[in-house]
This record gives structure tokens, C-alpha cells and sequence, in this order.
């Protein structure tokens, strides 16, 4: 617990200079939020009268110190653009990213776990050479290319799945959130998929060669269970942080998966903010993606505890 | 944190809640709701269409507000909220009446008051609202639905104005909104026209949804562009905005959507190739594409180096190149949309040159020193960006040194506003369009030749902007004419900006939409489904 604590604690000093740095980087950068306010035919009276307005022609140190009394009172600040506060638009967007990488999570370990173990066990078989090619498959394909695939073949043509959009399971039920989800958790996977499978393989090979292997071998344990209880297991640290990290980029990097399928996400967000250069979502959305990453590093630490009942903090 | 975790509690709590009714209905026996799936041409991220210029927030002011006057198809202003109005001889003291019925989304009366503050913060943003203001003497609400006008100059434009169908378009707004400073975001959206905004569906970036707002009472007049009847035909519109073109025609041609508002013109053939979809073109004036010269910087300081590089311009070349299909285009060597009563033939002559030898020996003749010409390419806006590259090629087949430097639309927005020098971040070249219905005659912004308070490039000609100001108080339509050719004759020969063609961008809906409204802007009322 104290370890835990102190864990929780140290992110504290990481977020203050996260939030430093994004404030200072996306103001270093050519752009301005005000001539994106006032239009393309506004004139440069315009643009600076809405400048005044916003706040952006103080001097830097007074727009931080303002920033900084804001989030220390838990307010992340709000959209120049829309007016709404970055927890609301946050709140509007969280629940599609997660349940898009929770999907993909999912199907990758359905998939690349019982793969990747598969081709170690047969090595050198044509189940591994499939494994392989399809991991190096897998990692070249760009996904709006596969993307586009899988709605030409079950969008268009057999007119299975929607093209697009995302529908709550919350609000419209499971079934039209799974017909919603599928094509985007499909093409998201297949990365992560070559890159787990690949992992598992290399993980469960070297432990196959351990003697505690041979050891339950000789004393007449089935292969399933070898595999089960003492490979994949000593296998899983390296597996479960890969894992973990997956999920940490995949909140704020799915932008493009978002954009083919139509899916209103963090993302996305994310993109349109740097566009429209709406500097307080940008450092808002910035920090929540620290606090993320740094919680689900958190999560993978106390999980090898229980993977690995010789780690102790 | 905490706020994050609440909001995302609610939404399922809420959708659980939904869940439950969900159940329920179907013991009963709901009217199925007819909804309108548009997919608009930009995302709508300001709410505020006095506060931009952006066109889809303009688009967004027309659902929710009403307007004074509106322009019919043939750009005449024709009443739209006002009943009945008067003018005196001189032309200086005007009298409007507002129409019976008039309500607000929550249902009170729209007032006279209301209308002159409308007006009055409208006039703080829009380019015809300051001129409007200047001539003012007073405008007072005389009872409920009576407002006067006294201007203390004369101003010929006073219907055209406060019936502008573009951005900033005088949109009608609750007097304690209209109180808002016109430089600030509105926070209140209550309006009067046939759709209402509903907030809390509404998620930046994605979707926006309007309802019909039974409370309207339309003009019995047919629609005719922005004026008319305007009927709500449905009882929701929704616009999702979609980030990606061949997702939104995939969504069309599989119909998930009714109605695609602006499709890429290469998208075009495959979306006319399904027999269930319509692709065709509903603004008749099109955009107008534009280059535009940093007239305070070298080289194009000179104004005959900005004459010589206009004769390197070859429109066909740029329409080509940047639109595709020649369905979608047409040369145009007037300042003003071709088409439009204000077009004309004067001094165009430099514009059709179109022959980078003749440009090149201009250029020597000019005096042209190799200065280097910075040309900003903004790579996110594709149209843009092909004729960026064209201008460099055309520049340097002409003997210029070009670099063209690469960036996305808003950091050029942000850039071409500084007149410093191109060593401290200028520039000297930018290329956008507008669309015709806002340079359909010298008050727009693009003909302005006061370098203290015109547009970005920031030509000088008194000339010029004299007579762009007499236009304001022209009286008659050969004044204005005469007044347009003048302002053409000099945006000519002083080389204010390239103009390189009209090219239209079609739009594509389900056949099973009707109702279409031609006219430059998008209008959601009277479509059906």
C-alpha cells in the first residue's frame, strides 16, 4: 500500500512538468487560435480585438500563472472554440476510445496469446512460418488501407456491418454496439496482434527450454498443462507490459482508426484541437493522457505481483 | 478528474434510463421520427455566427435564427421577418414593422428592441454592418414591432445590407443575447427561425442536432434562396461531421446519410454512378479562386513585377490541375463572380495574357532582382495546395526564385496576418477563395484598397477604394455599375490579386430527398424525406 502511495504521489511532480512543457511547446508553434476564431475573411483588427479577448495577449507568464491557478482548483480549462469546459468534451469522447481499445485488447489477446504459444510450441513448424508472415503482415499493413478493405467487403458489398459511426451499448444496447465496433476493433487489432503474437512466441520459446519445463515434463505433466501453468505463466510479465502500454498509446493514438470509421473519440479530439490550435483542449487532453499512461504503468507494476509472485515492492 | 468520471456516469445512467424506456415503447405505438442526416462541410466548433466568419457557423445561424430581409434567388433583399416598411424620398429615414407571430424558441414574443440590438452588435463585426453604423444617425424600436432607422449620411445599401445572405449575416437574437460584447462568444442560443439547437446533443467535433420548432410561423411565399416560406419539413436535422471524404460518400451510398453537402469533385463520378444518389451543383455563383500578392513586401511591392507574374497566370491550368473535371469549373475574368450583375470586361486584358514568356520579359522589364518569393501552401486544404504549387511552377517557368513552404491552413491563417518582412516570418504569397455570393460587388473586404483597415496583402489605391466607398451610398443600379467597373479597373492594374477561375463544388443526397434550395449557402428547411 505504502508503495502505492508513494507511486500515486511521485505522478504529481510528472504532471507539473508535463503541463509546463505542452503550455510552452504549443505556444513555441506557428498558429494562432484567434485568426481560427474570427474566419477565413476576418480582417487583422479582428483577429487581435479576439486575441485581447481570449487572453492571448498577455504576457506568457501571466496566461500560465492563470492556467496553473485553474488547474489547481481541478479545472483543466475550456474549448476557445466551442466554450465548453475540456472535462465535458473528455466526457463526451472517453467512452468510445475505451470501449475501442477495450474491444482490441480483447480480441488481441483471444488471438495473439493462444497464436503466439501455438507457433513456440510448434517452432520451426508451418504454424510458426504463418505466425510470422502474418505478424510481418500485420505490422506493414497501414490501417486505413485495411480499413477501407473491411468496409468495401462488409459494408458495401455484403452489407453486414455499418460504415461508420459508433453506437453506446448504454443507450442503444449491445447488439448495435457490437455491429458498430467490430470493423474498428478488427483493424486496430491486427497490429497489436503481430506484435503480441510475435512477444508471446519469443517468451514461450525461451521458457520452453527452462529445466523447470523439463522437470514437469519427466514427471509426466500433460503438454497442455506445461504450456498452461508453467510457460505461459513465467512468459507473461514481458507479454502483460506490452500489453499495458498498448492500451496506454492506443487512447490518444487512434486517430486514424477513429477518422475511417466515423468514430467520435479522444483521437480525434486530439487532432481537431491541434488543428484549430484551441490551445486550452490541446493542454487539457495532454495532461489527462499523462495521468492515463501513468496510471496503467501503475496497474502493470501491481500486476506482476500477482504474475510473479517472486516481485515484491 | 472527478467532472470527467460524473459526466461519463450520467451518460450511463442515463443511456440505462433509455434502456428501460426503450423497452416500454414498444408496448406503444410512438410516431416515428423523421430525421434529416446531413454530413455539412466543415465540423461546427463556434456557435456564434456573429463573433466568425466561418460559413458552417453561418450555416448553423440559419437553422436556429431568423433575419430581417434575405436575399431571393435573383439577389434581391425581400422581407423576411418584417411585415412592412417605409422609406422616406431622401432615403435617410426608414421604418420597419416586424410580422405577427413572431416568437423565440422559448416562446416569447420577438420585440422591435430586440432587433435593433441584434443589429447594433452585428454592426460592431460584419464589413457592411460597420459601413451601415457609419451612416447612422439612430435606430430606435418605436413599439413592439416598429423600429426606425435615421441615418445621418446617405446609404444606398441599407436593405442589401441587413439582408446579406453571407457571413456576417445580421441574424435576429433575444435583446439580452444581442447584449453580449461582439467580441465574445454568445452562451445563450435561443433564436426564431424553424429549427431549434439542442445542446446537450450536441459533441464538438462530431455531431449537432436541431429540432423543428413548431412555434414558427414561415412567410407564405414560395422559397427563394434565403427568403420565403421557410418550412421545417422534418421533425430533426442532424449533421455528424465526418473527418474523412471516402467515408462520408461510403455512408452515403449505403445509406446511413440523406445528404453530403460538399464532396470532394474527384468523389463525384463514383457517387453519380449509384443509381439511388443525386450529384449536382446547387450554388450558382461557385467559389472564386484567388491569389493573393503581399503588397507591402518585396518583390511584389512593384507593382509592375505584380503585373508580370499575373501574366504567368493561366486559369484553365489551375482549374485543371486543382478541380479536375471541367464540369466543375469555368474561366472567369472578372473581379466579380461572373454571372452576377456587377461582372464586367474592364481592363481585364492582363489576366488572359496566360503566357509565362510574356511574364518573364515583364518581369526583366519590371526590374525583377531574384528577390525570393515565399509562397505558403497550406497542405490540408488539397485545392489550395495545388494551386500553390501551379503559382511556384508558373513563377519559376517565368524566371522567379520561389520557395513554396509547406503548413496546414491555420498556421497560414495566423501568418499572413504579419506584414513584417519574410526574413522576420511575411510572406509573399497565399491562395484561398471565396465564395461568390461575398465578392459580388466592391463592398467586400477582397476589393479593399486602404492598406490601414483592408485585407491581408494590403494593397494602397485611393482610386479604388473611393469608389468602393461611394458604392455604399450609390442610389441606382448604373451608379453602382459604373462605381464596380471603376474598383475592377483598378484591381487590375494594380494587380491586387490574381483571380484563377469559378469552380462549383456539387453536392449528393439519397434520391429520396427533396426540397433542395438552390443558392450559395446550404438551407435545411422545405428538404424532406
Amino acid at each position: 500500500m505504502l508503495y502505492v502511495i508513494k507511486r500515486i504521489l511521485a505522478t504529481i511532480p510528472v504532471m507539473v512538468v508535463v503541463a509546463l512543457f505542452v503550455f510552452f511547446i504549443i505556444r513555441l508553434g506557428p498558429g494562432d487560435p484567434a485568426s481560427v476564431i474570427a474566419g477565413d475573411y476576418a480582417t487583422a483588427e479582428d483577429i487581435e480585438e479576439i486575441r485581447i479577448k481570449l487572453g492571448l495577449a498577455d504576457p506568457i507568464h501571466i496566461q500560465m500563472g492563470k492556467w496553473m491557478v485553474q488547474l489547481a482548483s481541478g479545472d483543466l480549462g475550456h474549448s476557445y472554440h466551442s466554450n465548453l469546459q475540456v472535462t465535458t468534451l473528455i466526457s463526451q469522447r472517453l467512452e468510445p476510445t475505451l470501449l475501442l481499445a477495450a474491444s482490441t485488447i480483447l480480441l488481441t489477446i483471444i488471438v495473439a496469446i493462444p497464436l503466439g504459444t501455438i507457433a513456440a510450441y510448434k517452432a520451426g513448424s508451418w504454424i510458426d512460418k504463418f505466425v510470422m508472415v502474418f505478424s510481418v503482415a500485420g505490422f506493414s499493413i497501414p490501417v486505413f488501407v485495411l480499413g477501407y478493405i473491411l468496409v468495401y467487403f462488409f459494408a458495401m458489398e455484403l452489407r453486414w456491418l455499418p460504415v461508420q459511426g459508433y453506437k453506446s451499448p448504454f443507450e442503444f444496447g449491445f447488439l448495435p454496439f457490437l455491429r458498430h465496433i467490430t470493423m474498428p476493433a478488427v483493424t486496430l487489432s491486427v497490429i497489436y496482434i503481430a506484435l503480441i503474437s510475435r512477444m508471446t512466441r519469443a517468451s514461450v520459446v525461451e521458457v520452453l527450454n527452462e529445466d523447470y519445463v523439463r522437470t514437469a515434463r519427466a514427471k509426466g505433466q500433460s503438454e497442455f498443462k506445461i504450456l498452461l501453468r508453467h510457460a505461459l505463466r513465467n512468459a507473461a510479465v514481458p507479454i502483460v507490459t506490452v500489453l499495458g502500454i498498448s492500451v496506454a498509446l492506443m487512447i490518444g493514438g487512434v486517430v486514424v482508426t477513429e477518422s475511417v470509421y466515423n468514430v467520435p473519440g479522444l483521437g480525434r479530439l486530439v487532432l481537431d484541437a491541434v488543428l484549430a490550435r484551441d490551445y486550452g483542449v490541446i493542454q487539457g487532453l495532454i495532461l489527462f493522457f499523462s495521468f492515463i499512461y501513468i496510471f496503467i504503468n501503475l496497474i502493470i507494476d501491481l500486476s506482476y505481483t500477482f504474475i510473479d509472485p517472486r516481485i515484491r515492492y | 478528474m472527478i467532472n470527467i468520471i460524473s459526466g461519463v456516469k450520467s451518460r450511463v445512467i442515463g443511456g440505462m434510463a433509455a434502456l428501460l424506456m426503450g423497452g416500454m415503447s414498444v408496448f406503444s405505438f410512438a410516431h416515428a421520427e423523421s430525421v434529416l442526416k446531413i454530413i455539412p462541410h466543415a465540423d461546427l466548433k463556434n456557435l456564434d455566427p456573429i463573433w466568425t466568419t466561418a460559413y458552417i457557423s453561418r450555416n448553423h445561424g440559419y437553422m436556429i435564427y431568423d433575419t430581417l430581409f434575405a436575399m431571393d434567388e435573383t439577389f434581391t433583399p425581400q422581407p423576411q421577418m418584417v411585415d412592412t416598411w417605409t422609406k422616406s424620398d431622401d432615403g435617410m429615414n426608414w421604418s420597419f414593422t416586424l410580422r405577427d407571430g413572431l416568437n423565440w424558441h422559448d416562446g416569447t414574443a420577438v420585440t422591435a428592441a430586440d432587433c435593433v440590438a441584434s443589429l447594433e452588435r452585428w454592426g460592431k463585426r460584419d464589413g457592411m454592418g460597420q459601413a451601415l453604423m457609419k451612416h447612422m444617425g439612430s435606430m430606435t424600436a418605436i413599439d413592439d414591432k416598429t423600429f426606425e432607422m435615421k441615418l445621418a449620411k446617405p446609404f444606398g445599401l441599407v436593405l442589401e445590407s441587413i439582408g446579406k445572405i453571407s457571413s456576417n449575416v445580421p441574424f435576429m437574437m433575444p435583446a439580452r443575447v444581442a447584449a453580449t460584447d461582439a467580441f465574445e462568444q454568445i452562451s445563450d442560443f435561443t433564436g426564431s427561425g424553424p429549427f431549434m439547437f439542442n445542446k446537450d446533443e450536441w459533441v464538438p467535433g462530431s455531431k449537432v442536432v436541431y429540432k423543428k420548432f413548431d412555434g414558427y410561423n414561415p412567410r407564405s411565399e414560395p422559397a427563394s434562396a434565403a427568403a420565403g416560406g421557410k418550412l421545417a419539413l422534418v421533425d430533426s436535422v442532424e449533421w455528424t461531421y465526418f473527418p474523412d471524404q471516402m467515408t462520408a460518400m461510403n455512408a452515403l451510398m449505403a445509406g446511413e446519410v440523406d445528404y453530403f453537402e460538399s464532396p470532394a469533385n474527384d468523389l463525384a463520378p463514383m457517387m453519380a454512378a449509384n443509381p439511388d444518389i443525386t450529384v449536382e451543383v446547387n450554388d450558382p455563383l461557385g467559389n472564386i479562386g484567388f491569389l493573393r500578392f503581399n503588397h507591402v513586401q518585396p518583390p511584389f511591392d512593384n507593382v509592375a513585377i505584380r503585373r508580370a507574374a499575373l501574366m504567368a497566370v493561366k486559369q484553365e491550368d489551375y482549374l485543371a490541375g486543382a478541380v479536375g473535371d471541367q464540369a466543375y469549373w469555368s474561366t472567369c475574368y472578372s473581379v466579380f463572380p461572373c454571372g452576377t450583375p456587377m461582372a464586367t470586361d474592364i481592363n481585364n486584358d492582363i489576366i488572359q495574357v496566360a503566357d509565362t514568356a510574356k511574364a518573364a520579359a515583364a518581369l526583366k522589364a519590371a526590374g525583377y532582382d531574384g528577390t525570393p518569393v515565399i509562397i505558403m501552401q497550406p497542405t490540408d486544404v488539397p485545392v489550395l495546395s495545388a494551386f500553390s504549387l501551379i503559382t511556384a511552377q508558373k513563377l519559376r517557368d517565368a524566371g522567379m526564385t520561389v520557395e513554396v513552404q509547406a503548413m496546414d491552413w491555420s498556421t497560414l491563417t495566423s501568418r499572413r496576418a504579419k506584414r513584417d518582412p519574410v526574413s522576420e516570418g511575411g510572406w509573399n504569397i497565399f491562395h484561398t477563395w471565396w465564395i461568390g455570393a461575398d465578392i459580388m460587388d466592391p463592398t467586400s473586404i477582397a476589393f479593399s484598397g486602404n492598406p490601414d483597415a483592408g485585407w491581408f496583402g494590403w494593397p494602397t489605391d485611393p482610386v479604388s477604394e473611393e469608389a468602393r466607398m461611394a458604392f455604399f451610398s450609390a442610389g441606382s443600379m448604373e451608379e453602382k455599375k459604373s462605381l464596380s467597373s471603376t474598383v475592377q479597373n483598378q484591381a487590375w492594374e494594380n494587380a491586387f490579386s490574381g483571380h484563377l477561375g469559378q469552380f462549383f463544388s456539387p453536392v449528393a443526397y439519397r434520391n429520396n430527398v427533396k426540397g433542395l434550395i438552390k443558392s450559395p449557402v446550404q438551407f435545411f428547411w422545405n428538404m424532406s424525406k
